[in-house]
């Protein structure tokens, strides 16, 4: 299953909720392409909704800290939302649980951007 | 608790070209061998993910996604273990030569975060170098049969 990404804004909050896997090849490039695009829209408020993220590799742990990166050097925030216990337990052992700012309730989530 | 459903030694090798449908070929085939080895339900996706990196680094870093080269998956599960050798024919690969992607100057690249996980999930990682070509073993042992009550 790939991964796909569907958008929404709530109060100044571009919300990307994804689902299915992101692995090396579509997966990876669907969520680089989607940031790229919402950062070339404007967006600088963007939060991770990955509540329906069955998988992640290392491609796609990479692309997260990219986007991550990318969002920050364009003046903005990205957060992630919805961690599932396997997400999680990755972000633990990768250590990048402390570099993301990580929440799992959607309005105080939108409420702690800036 | 590990369940022994399966005690018997039970073998697989593939070979294939580079490519993402081998990855997920490789991902299946170690789906299936780690569920009838008996491991539990928190172990069998981290086993399938670090062969997973393991392939990856077969077609990727090792052979460039030509798919010229083809690289060798084989399974073995026995009383003791499963044992997933993953060999390519590519450059070499010195495990040594690899950063630390846990510090601090690492931390937010893009990649570089493979062979870390395949050393967190497996119980035995070992690289042998074939001149051309590496041979990546990852071992998770199972737990020791329980004596009968």
């Amino acid at each position: 299953m790939s991964m796909k990404v569907s958008t929404r804004q709530v109060d100044g909050v571009t919300i990307l909720d994804l689902s299915g896997r992101i692995t090396l090849g579509e997966g990876s490039v669907t969520l680089r392409d989607a940031v790229r695009d919402v950062l070339a829209k404007g967006s600088r408020k963007i939060l991770l909704n990955l509540g329906d993220i069955s998988y992640i590799d290392s491609s796609g742990i990479g692309e997260m800290v990219s986007a991550f990166t990318s969002v920050k050097n364009a003046g903005g925030e990205l957060k992630l939302l919805n961690l599932t216990k396997k997400v999680h337990d990755l972000l633990q052992i990768t250590k990048l649980y402390t570099v993301f700012d990580v929440k799992d309730d959607e309005a105080k989530a939108i409420s702690s951007f800036a | 608790m590990i369940r022994l459903p399966d005690s018997t030694t039970s073998r697989a090798s593939l070979t294939l070209p580079s490519s993402l449908e081998s990855v997920n070929t490789v991902e299946k085939t170690a789906e299936e061998f780690a569920t009838r080895a008996g491991f539990d339900e928190d172990t069998v996706p981290n086993i399938v993910m670090a062969v997973r990196e393991a392939a990856v680094n077969a077609i990727m870093h090792a052979h460039g996604y030509d798919p010229a080269k083809q690289f060798t998956a084989a399974f073995e599960s026995n009383s003791d273990a499963l044992v997933v050798r993953i060999t390519d024919q590519g450059p070499g690969l010195n495990p040594d030569a690899i950063p630390d992607p846990l510090a601090p100057e690492n931390i937010l690249r893009g990649s570089g975060r493979g062979i870390f996980l395949i050393k967190a999930f497996m119980d035995e990682v070992h690289f042998r170098q074939l001149h051309p070509g590496t041979e990546l073993t990852l071992i998770k042992h199972r737990a020791p049969a329980q004596p009968a009550a």
